[in-house]
């Protein structure tokens, strides 16, 4: 269930748990936003590559993270993603403002 | 005519949505659903426990309980909270409206409810309580007697 964090320059990559619910979203939310803040991150990069379940809660905490970003300039994307988890995200029209990848994207775009 | 019933009362901590989301997901095992049916079950139920936590309670401790049924191949579901109640349930199930924009919900809660659900009903009274009463058709045939 553990979540974890890891920094590479000023991209920030959350391993996302197995089951992405209200109650794991919140203790993600508080991490993410201090790492956001006092590590000058310009992207966040969501790895789904563990998760096997989400609900709005999750939706919502990725929304915030990309609200945040993109009035810092930053960006958000959300990496490994399974079809189970596509659909979620599919369904809440997140896939408008972020890009969803089924694999690693390239590192060369940086923003 | 297949029918079963079980009832679940839990407290309305968030550490019990997953609890939650998996009982009413074990409980539909015996309609033989497709992993999609599971998760679509999982989601909604989920949605429903999470309302009940952060609007019905906002974050006080009391019950929230679950029942199921399934008559022949379709499953009942109802989640009740005894918390504060929801004054226009047209509004609070409009996609994308939330009373509580600062603590990063997105407003979809009812959405998926109703998206992953054959049919959502509200009933609820302010100041004593909501009750979310779903229902879904799970499409393969009921597992044979032999397990009555």
């Amino acid at each position: 269930m553990e979540q974890f964090f890891t920094i590479s320059g000023t991209t920030l990559t959350v391993h996302l748990p197995s089951e992405l619910d209200h109650h794991n979203s919140e203790k993600i939310r508080i991490e993410a936003d201090r790492l956001i803040r006092s590590k000058n991150i310009r992207r966040v990069q969501f790895d789904f590559s563990q998760t096997v379940f989400m609900d709005s809660s999750g939706i919502g905490m990725i929304i915030g993270r990309y609200k945040t970003m993109r009035f810092m300039g930053g960006t958000v994307i959300a990496v490994r993603v399974s079809e189970a988890m596509r659909r979620i995200l599919t369904l809440s029209g997140i896939y408008k403002v972020i890009d969803i990848y089924e694999g690693m994207p390239q590192q060369t775009y940086l923003s | 005519m297949h029918q079963n019933e079980m009832k679940l009362e839990f407290d309305s901590r968030s550490c019990n949505e997953g609890f939650a989301r998996v009982s009413v997901a074990a409980f539909m095992t015996q309609l033989n659903p497709t992993l999609e049916e599971v998760a679509d079950v999982k989601t909604a139920v989920s949605e429903a426990v999470t309302n009940a936590i952060i609007h019905g309670y906002e974050g006080k401790i009391n019950k929230i309980q679950i029942r199921c049924q399934i008559r022949d191949s379709v499953l009942f579901i109802e989640v009740e909270d005894y918390g504060k109640g929801i004054p226009d349930i047209r509004l609070a199930m409009q996609p994308l409206y939330t009373t509580k924009a600062e603590c990063d919900r997105a407003g979809m809660g009812f959405a998926f409810m109703e998206a992953f659900m054959d049919s959502v009903e509200v009933e609820s009274t302010v100041g004593k309580g909501t009750c979310v009463k779903m229902q879904k058709k799970i499409a393969r045939e009921v597992c044979s007697e032999e397990n009555d």
